[in-house]
This record gives C-alpha cells, structure tokens and sequence, in this order.
C-alpha cells in the first residue's frame, strides 16, 4: 500500500540528499514535489496545500543546515507530520460492557461494506467475542445473501428477514442477539450516495433505532477527490467513530486516508486488505507514515512473523542453525510458515527499500507450493543429507513432484548456496554483503 | 425515452460534477475582467479536484495558457469555451458501438472490485434487449457470494436468458458453455459478467486472459467489445487499472459508474489522453434504464450547462 507515494518521495530525497544543505530554492523544489505525490496520490488538493504549507513552516524554521544531512531532516518533517495528520497514535475499536454492543457500518457503494462486516465479525471473535452480522442491505439484489453465505463461511450467526425493512431488521437483530447469548452485533447497511437524501434518512433511521455504540464509515482507498464530500456528509448525518480503509492490497495510493482523517477528525481504525476473510489490519498512523516515505513497514513484518511463529520450532531452529545443521526439512517448515503469513508479495513489499522493485515484479506463488512438492518426494534420508542425491533419485523426485530435473538441480544449488550463508551466519559474519547475496529460492 | 429525456436525465446525474467544476469556474471568471495567473491557478484546482489528475491538468493548463498567449485573448469571459474546447480534445474519439458481422457479438465486463460490474450487465442487457436483441448473460463471476443471486435477479428484471453454474466453477467454463449455448441459441448479444479483482493480483489478471482464450474456442473474433467498469469516484489509480486491464484483458471501452453522486470522474479525461480509451456508457442511477450511452457532445455541454434548476 502507499508504494507509488513512498517511491517518488525517495526520488525526491535522493535528489536532496545529494545536497549539502537546505536552501530556500532546494527545499521549495522538494515542497512542490510532496505537493505532487500528494496529488497523484490522490490526497485532496486543499488537504495537499494545507500539508505543503505546515512542513514548509516548520522546516524552514528550524536551522536545519548546520550539521545533519539536509534530506534526512526534510524526510523526518514530512514524516513527523505525515504522522501526525494521518492520526498519531493507533485507535482500536473501542466497545463496551453493554450487551449486546452494537457497530453499524456504513458507506457508499462498492466500497466494501459486506465484506468489511465479516472480517469484523471473524476479528472480534478472535478476540473472545460472539459477534452476530445483520444483514440490512434490503436494497441491492442477494446482498442478504451475500452476507449469509459469508457468514456460512466463518461459522458466525446471520440475522435477517426478507421483505421486512432496514430499520425493522435492525430493531429486531438486538432481541435476537440478546436471545441468543451474542455480544456484539455488526450491522451491516445498503451502500448510499451521500446525496441520496431518501438512503440517507434510511441509516439515520436505523441509527435511530438501534444507538449503535460504534459507527463505522468505510472508504475504498482507490477513492480521489469525492473521498472528502462523502466522508462529511456522511459525518454530518451519522456522526461515524471511525474510519474502515477498504482493497489496500491494489496498488492505490490511499491518500483518501489522509484526506479524510485531515477534514473530519476521525480515526481510522481497521484496513482491509483482500478477499479473505482474515485479511483485516490494525491501522497505524506510524506505519502508513513509514510506508508512504519509503521507509518500509518492518514493524508489521515483524509482528507478522511472530503471529505465524511458534516459539518452539524457532528454537530449535535457532539450534539447528548454529550447529550448521539446516536440512531440506527445516527449509520446509519454514516455507510453511511463510506460506501462512500471506501472499509473498505482501510480505515482501513490507521490508525497507524492497517495496519499489518488487512492486513491478511478477511474483511466482507457486513457486513455493513446487518447492514443497519437491521436498515432499524426497526421501527422509535426502532430506536430511541432500548430497546423496544422484541422478536417478533426481529423475524420481521430479516424477514424483511433477517438476523438472533441471527444477531439481536449481533447488539443491541454492540450497546449498542457503546452508553457505547460514554458516556465514552462525560465525556472526553477517553483514550487508552476505545480505545482499542471499536469494530466495525461486 | 426521448433524446431530450435522455439528455436531460445526464445532464441530471452531471450536475454536480458540473456545480463545482462549473461554478467553481464561473465564480473565478465573473470575478476577473481579465485573465491573469490567479485565475488560471484557480481553473487547475477545480481541474484537480475533479479527479482529472496532475499530468493531465498540468497539459490542459499549459494549453490554454499558450492559446491564451498566442491568440491574444484577454477578456476572461473566453476561459469556459476554452477550457470545453480542451476537454472535448482529450475525449475526442468516434463515438457509436462495433457491431460485428456474425452473431452472437460477445462483450466482456471486466473492473476492480465493487465498480457496479453486475449492476452495468444488468442494465446494459435491459437497454439491448428493448432495442429487440435477443440477450443472454454469462455468470462468470463465480467468486463472490451470492453474485449468482445478484445476476439472476438482473436477468429477471431485464428479461434475458442467463447461464450460471455452481459458486467456485472455472469461469472459463461458464463462459465457453454460455457463448456456444448463445450461438446454438441464435443470441444476438452475450454478455460475461466477471469477478471483480485488483489489477494487482496476476493470477486473477491471467484469467482474464484465459476467459478470452476460451471464448476464442467457440467465436475465434470473440470477446468483440470487452467494458472496463470505472466508478466515478475512483482517483488516479483509475489510471493505473486501466492500463492493467487494456493489458491483460484487451479492454476496448469504459462505462463509468456511479456520475449520481457528486464524483466528477475526471480521471476519464486522463485515461483518454494516455490509452485511448473511450467511454462507452455512462451510469447515472440505480433504476434499470440509468445507463446512457456515452456522448462526449453530451458529456461535455452537460458539463458545461448554465445552471438551470
């Protein structure tokens, strides 16, 4: 996410960094340039000048000059600022102890809503709750059943009833949740114009009606200029919490984000990331900051990993590494795992620096799933010593796994290239060059 | 409906992209006698904030200041003609739909997801079946929950054959079984409706691309249109998609989504400039008959209209 905004911010402090210090010409020019970004960015153009102008203020106040490189400090403004408009700090949901509590999510069309209720409801569950959906979108063809099926799908209750109206589902959904031991209950609603004055009269209805404790706006971040319009009236007539930034895994650049948080002062509190249901994110003010210079997202990576890492295995493989004793089959855990923190593509964007080049590179998913089959029609004993692999187990581990034999020499080399580096590793030699020369495997 | 009705009814769904980008435009002329820097700042901003983007306000700006320069004007009441003058060259392009020599003409609706691509097969099957064709949908969004359902209760409304297998079935089947069912069929237009998926994903890309090759089997001249759905408050990577999908799925015209709201859909004007792209139709409502045909005669003195209501 962000990456087109983090790439031409990094042209342009490339550029300043090359300097020996800030003048008003050089910082004036990497002003225009943020303004730029900005707007292709999609952040609103007023939200763009009011952003230009603080930075500007405050980095021609400061004697920046003096001592540090010129471009660092710019980018730690940008950045500071970035932050701070973006929200500063990371706002979770907030609920309740009264049962059940109530969400209601609401936007314009497209933008998610269905599929934002169930990661919600999957999310909340995950943290000990017992949400019910509520499906009360009467109005676009089979969006009950759509909410139904998602619902099929995670294993979470669905209420709803055919022909009543929104605000009567709604109403009822509370008894219901109530009846039935349910905690929370995510009120999923029909998109709407903004200026669709009878849509909207509908969701001050079912607000109306239900007092939700939480209401939630979601946005796509492929939104341009609009992102503004609809997020305050929205605002005006619903007084929403927070803010759900929706299909952050394209390549959008999200500044509604900024916009939208700039003009009406909300939170931003969820992003969501994909089709499956699991794909739903803490939003970060730091972080996105961190991304949209190009700093990288390593703190997401970081915890990622530790998500998908189970203690035990990591040391034991710590061990195994220090001995020199990383087989095929360790190699296969640990493909394993990163199989289960996401596509590798969205991994991969989240380190320093790697984010621009891979952006435009195809990535091969499969790759991973050949890499296992391959080590899966080894024999235990290959796996362990994979130099006892002759031709014909060669010939066989390919028949077995569907590959090439070429497939299979390339795999063996590089992992062997693999067990070189990690021996590099253990002899605490590991540097910028040994990083620099590892490839992965594909 | 009538020509006028029609035009009235664009006009509608544009008048407010047309009460900022115009009156923001009036406004900033009826305060200036002459054409001065401001004023030209302040064009470009009601520009950008139409989602028209940076690249291609910057060329539209640096045109009509170099008219402006060459042709001598001075008075700034000049700046609107101008301005629509330079709009409509971005959107020039032939209006008016292929039609192909043998039947069944095949189109493919393709876009991101939550655009309005079952809502625009939807209603673009009504707006063919009431000029007499004969129409039948492919269901090949077979992904998102319930999209059958969504499909079907289209098809109901518009009155159209529809073909739909089991959720999670290839969408390459549905569309072979679909396009030879519509030849067989005696069909005049098909209609493949597909997933929504990010441009970013390639596998998903790579079925496009498969569809197509599968469609080819039955009409080697098949998809003979294929419709990149844009929803008008889609910003600038409204771009970046459309040059994804042009790629990948061989996208020959836009219908853009969504113009009842107050999104301006500005990024058409870029997409236009840099691939050519025309837009097809143009959404300006919920009901089964807000699909127009795109015009950019239409398009641009809707734009541009005197306020009258």
């Amino acid at each position: 996410m962000f990456e087109q905004i983090s790439e031409k911010f990094e042209g342009i402090f490339r550029r300043l960094s090359g300097q020996a210090r800030i003048t008003d010409e050089n910082i004036s020019d990497a002003v225009r340039e943020v303004r730029r970004a900005l707007l292709e960015g999609d952040v609103n153009y007023k939200v763009a000048r009011q952003f230009t102008e603080d930075v500007q203020k405050v980095a021609v106040g400061k004697d920046v000059a003096k001592s540090l490189n010129p471009g660092q400090v710019f980018v730690k403004i940008v950045y500071d600022e970035m932050v701070k408009v973006l929200g500063g700090a990371t706002s979770e949901l907030e609920l309740t102890q009264e049962i059940p509590n109530v969400v209601m999510i609401a936007g314009l069309q497209g933008s998610g809503k269905t599929t934002f209720a169930a990661k919600l409801a999957n999310h909340l569950r995950s943290k000990g709750r017992y949400p019910l959906l509520v499906a009360c979108d009467v109005h676009r063809p089979a969006a009950i059943d759509q909410l139904e099926t998602l619902g099929q799908q995670l294993g979470i209750p669905v209420y709803s009833e055919r022909g009543a109206s929104a605000v009567d589902i709604a109403s009822k959904s509370i008894d219901y949740a109530r009846k039935n031991a349910r905690d929370i209950a995510i009120i999923d609603t029909a998109g709407r114009l903004h200026v669709d004055e009878e849509m909207m009269r509908e969701a001050e209805g079912v607000k109306d009606a239900v007092k939700p404790h939480r209401i939630l706006f979601v946005v796509d971040s492929m939104t341009g200029q609009d992102a503004v319009n609809t997020a305050q009236e929205f605002n005006r007539r619903l007084n929403f919490d927070g803010v759900v930034l929706t299909k952050l895994d394209g390549d959008a650049r999200g500044g509604a984000a900024m916009s939208i948080r700039s003009v009406v002062q909300k939170p931003i509190k969820f992003v969501s990331l994909g089709e499956k249901l699991d794909q739903l994110e803490v939003f970060h003010p730091d972080r996105m900051a961190s991304r949209i210079l190009g700093m990288g997202d390593v703190v997401t990576l970081v915890e990622k990993v530790q998500e998908q890492v189970d203690e035990k295995n990591a040391a034991r493989l710590e061990q195994r590494l220090k001995k020199n004793e990383f087989t095929l089959e360790d190699f296969r855990d640990q493909l394993r795992q990163i199989k289960k923190m996401g596509p590798l593509k969205d991994v991969l964007s989240m380190i320093p620096g790697v984010s621009g080049a891979i952006r435009n590179a195809t990535i091969d998913e499969k790759a991973l799933v050949r890499i296992e089959a391959m080590i899966n029609s080894m024999t235990i004993s290959e796996r362990e010593k994979p130099h006892i692999i002759d031709g014909r187990r060669r010939k066989r581990i390919a028949a077995g796994s569907g590959t090439t034999v070429q497939d299979i020499n390339r795999l063996l080399k590089q992992f062997s290239e693999m067990q070189r580096m990690f021996k590099t590793l253990s002899k605490g030699k590991f540097g910028r060059a040994a990083l620099a020369n590892m490839r992965f495997p594909l | 409906m009538g020509l006028l009705d029609r035009f009235k009814k664009v006009k509608d769904g544009l008048s407010r992209t047309r009460s900022t980008l115009v009156e923001r435009v009036t406004k900033a002329i009826s305060k200036k006698a002459k054409i001065d820097d401001a004023l030209i700042d302040e064009i470009e901003e009601s520009l950008l904030s139409s989602d028209v983007g940076f690249d291609a306000t910057e060329r539209i700006i640096s045109d009509i200041r170099a008219r402006v320069k060459a042709e001598g004007y001075e008075d700034a009441s000049v700046l609107k003609s101008l301005l629509k003058e330079e709009i409509s060259k971005y959107l020039a392009m032939p209006d008016g739909t292929q039609t192909s020599a043998g039947k069944p003409h095949v189109i493919m609706i393709v876009g991101v997801n939550g655009v309005g691509k079952t809502t625009t097969v939807g209603k673009l099957s009504y707006n063919f079946r009431n000029d007499g064709k004969r129409v039948l949908i492919a269901a090949a969004d077979t992904f998102r929950a319930a999209a059958n359902e969504q499909l079907k209760i289209w098809a109901d409304r518009a009155g159209v054959e529809i073909v739909q297998q089991e959720p999670g079935t290839d969408p390459g089947a549905v569309a072979y079984d679909a396009v030879s069912a519509a030849k067989a069929r005696d069909v005049d237009v098909v209609l493949i409706d597909t997933a929504g998926r990010l441009h970013t994903k390639t596998n998903l890309m790579e079925e496009l691309k498969k569809v197509r090759r599968v469609v080819q089997k039955v009409i080697p001249e098949a998809p003979h249109e294929v419709f990149l759905v844009l929803d008008a408050v889609t910003g600038q990577n409204g771009l970046v998609q459309a040059r994804q999908f042009l790629e990948a799925a061989g996208v020959t015209g836009i219908v853009l989504t969504k113009l009842d709201g107050t999104a301006k859909g500005g990024i058409v004007i870029a997409i236009s400039q840099e691939l050519k792209l025309p837009v097809k139709y143009i959404g300006v409502g919920e009901g089964i008959d807000d699909l127009q045909p795109f015009k950019r005669e239409t398009f641009v003195d809707a734009l541009f209209a005197e306020s009258q209501d």
